[in-house]
């Protein structure tokens, strides 16, 4: 079990997850988001081998319209 | 008749239209791709933001905008500091591996005008990171060169406050930055209507970029292709090259003949 925050979201996963899994789990595609885990930019190739941990902060962004 | 050889590069891309469009504030994607047809754009503006993780069933702007038919301007919207600006487009970047970013850093809340000194920072720094930055801007002729000689891919100095609706304040100035400058100038920034994005052409600006007043018109399809045409015309009435002003009347028909 870990305690994180999810896009500002105090969040309790349950199992152990990698970064790869969390989007798995919130059915996101990895090829439209990023991802920054404390502040540091996580390049896709490692999502499956990053584990989350406990009091991680966690940062998952996309596009949206903007001018 | 289309003038030959007329190219918009910016950065090493050519784009076929002159106007570039934001798309924020429509009623949803679906109007926004719309609206992006209609103006014949193929750059849009884009925004980061957090994903909603509550609601997987929410429309992506993605889905709606294919950025492999369409180039995608990440912007820093939003971003008050350096810090923030640079933390959103390292995260653009690695979102889709975009180099080509809009860095706005604003200083002002209620006026959204740019903090120049943040924005000349966060310049060099992306510069110096491979980015190719096109750089919102105050329309101060010394800053935007400072800008250019800070590595800016193109200056893009505002016509009056982001959604003011105001149209060019400072046409001098505007001129003074086009004048000046060796990469391309986007006016960018409170073009109300259709006659605005023309005048800002006609003065020499290699592009323009519009939102609010796309979106927020009545017909934003009708809009979006009325500044089609009016950033068309600009160009080709700045090319011409303008009659000159005289102050008496200069009669269109010959005086020989008369009755």
């Amino acid at each position: 079990m870990a305690k994180i925050q999810l896009n500002g979201k105090n969040i309790i996963l349950k199992e152990k997850l990698t970064l790869f899994d969390l989007i798995q789990k919130y059915k996101l595609n990895l090829k439209k988001v990023a991802i920054e885990l404390n502040g540091k930019i996580i390049i896709k190739k490692k999502f499956k081998s990053t584990k989350i941990k406990e009091r991680d902060k966690i940062e998952i962004v996309h596009f949206i319209g903007g001018g | 008749m289309k003038p030959k050889k007329d190219i918009f590069k910016v950065a090493n891309k050519i784009l076929k239209s002159r106007l570039i469009v934001g798309t924020g504030k429509y009623k949803n994607f679906k109007e926004t791709a719309a609206a992006v047809k209609a103006s014949g754009a193929d750059m849009v503006t884009v925004a980061v933001r957090r994903v909603n993780i509550l609601d997987k069933k929410k429309p992506l702007l993605m889905d709606f905008l294919n950025p492999k038919k369409i180039t995608y301007l990440p912007n820093t919207a939003g971003c008050f500091n350096s810090e923030d600006a640079l933390r959103t487009l390292r995260l653009a970047r690695e979102m889709g591996g975009w180099k080509l970013v809009k860095l706005e850093v604003l200083g002002d809340k209620k006026t959204l005008l740019p903090n120049m000194i943040e924005t000349l920072k966060s310049t060099k720094i992306l510069v110096r990171e491979g980015f190719k930055v096109l750089v919102y801007c105050t329309d101060d002729p010394l800053l935007a060169k400072k800008l250019e000689d800070s590595g800016a891919s193109a200056i893009m100095p505002l016509a009056s406050p982001i959604g003011s609706g105001l149209g060019i304040l400072n046409k001098v100035n505007l001129k003074l930055i086009i004048k000046n400058s060796k990469v391309p100038v986007i006016v960018d920034a409170g073009i109300g209507t259709a006659s605005d994005a023309t005048i800002a052409m006609e003065l020499g600006c290699d592009g323009v970029l519009i939102n609010s007043a796309i979106a927020l018109a009545k017909n934003p399809l009708l809009m979006a292709n009325s500044f089609k045409n009016a950033v068309v015309s600009g160009r080709q009435s700045f090319l011409s090259g303008r009659m000159k002003k005289t102050l008496m009347a200069s009669a269109s028909s010959p005086k020989k003949g008369l009755i």
